[in-house]
């Protein structure tokens, strides 16, 4: 049986439809928690991926694909006139 | 026209911001700090196992007093041997393609080995400017020579890292758009240029590593002249 929570503390999955924009409203803003939210993300990556006893490539792998798909996104804009060109 | 061949040196805006600072900086997010365990993950044994044979390479010529630029020389090695291999992805930006860039790192850098050289022991680091056993008429013209080669120093450095790279980049981009233009026409030719393609790959990769570690050591040996 789950103790009852605070609306600021719950995890996103336990939060209902109804309650999310007032859990968004609550979220820290402020830039220290914005930083902390980067840094919980890179540690769970981290420690799910890569600080393991026989981590693999996959781990690299992945942080690099994302990498590419960046990339991608962040040309589009200038890629896009080049796809239906003759002569490059 | 012919301009998109080089826009993939373009400095890559989203909305008008900068997102050159992001290339720059996604390199640490590949390197995690070292735990204190004894036996850590696989990927920090490799990087340690990597920078520890980097930096016996780079400082065993140097004394002791020299041992205070390890970190600087280890860490210029890492971010530039990260920063050339990531350009190898596609629709990846290089800032090391840029001439701002390379210069602003070649410059202060060789400015800062010749002023400690100037300043700790200047006879002998003027003294470099005439090798040893030159028959005399040729000592003028060989100290003006010593002197352009001295000062030319941070030039060649930047633009080596800079042409090198650039080079590399428009060539395969030169060879992959052969290749797909040939295909419907004769494909026998293209599978010869992609065979081509897959060694420059192989050489680019060599370039980038090679690069980076000239840049530090020319700077490491510069550094031994003067420290």
């Amino acid at each position: 049986l789950p103790r009852a929570v605070l609306l600021k503390d719950m995890k996103l999955m336990d939060v209902k439809l109804g309650q999310l924009p007032s859990w968004v409203a609550m979220r820290d803003f402020t830039p220290g928690g914005i930083a902390g939210a980067f840094r919980r993300g890179y540690d769970r990556y981290y420690n799910k991926y890569i600080n393991v006893k026989k981590g693999g490539l996959g781990g690299i792998s992945m942080v690099l694909a994302g990498y590419v798909v960046l990339s991608y996104i962040w040309s589009y804009s200038h890629i896009k006139h080049d796809r239906r060109r003759k002569y490059h | 026209m012919n301009l998109s061949f080089f826009d993939q040196f373009m400095s890559p805006s989203l909305l008008g911001i900068p997102l050159v600072l992001i290339s720059m900086l996604f390199p640490t997010l590949l390197f995690p700090s070292p735990n204190n365990r004894w036996i850590s993950n696989r990927y920090s044994t490799i990087q340690l196992w990597f920078l520890n044979l980097t930096t016996k390479q780079l400082l065993t010529p140097l004394n002791k007093k020299g041992h205070k630029w390890a970190l600087i020389l280890t860490s210029l090695m890492t971010f530039l041997l990260t920063i050339n291999l990531l350009g190898l992805l596609p629709y990846t930006f290089t800032p090391t393609t840029q001439l701002s860039m390379n210069m602003a790192l070649a410059f202060p850098l060789w400015l800062a080995t010749l002023l400690t050289g100037l300043r700790n022991q200047p006879s002998a680091s003027l003294g470099h400017l005439l090798p040893e056993g030159t028959p005399t008429p040729l000592i003028p013209a060989l100290i003006l020579i010593e002197t352009t080669s001295l000062l030319i120093r941070p030039l060649a450095l930047g633009v080596r890292l800079t042409a090198n790279l650039t080079a590399g980049h428009l060539l395969i981009q030169l060879i992959s758009t052969a290749t797909t233009t040939l295909l419907p026409i004769m494909p026998m030719v293209s599978i010869l240029t992609v065979i081509i393609l897959l060694l420059l790959t192989i050489l680019e990769v060599a370039v980038a590593m090679i690069q980076a570690y000239v840049f530090v050591l020319l700077l490491s040996l510069y550094l031994q002249e003067n420290i």
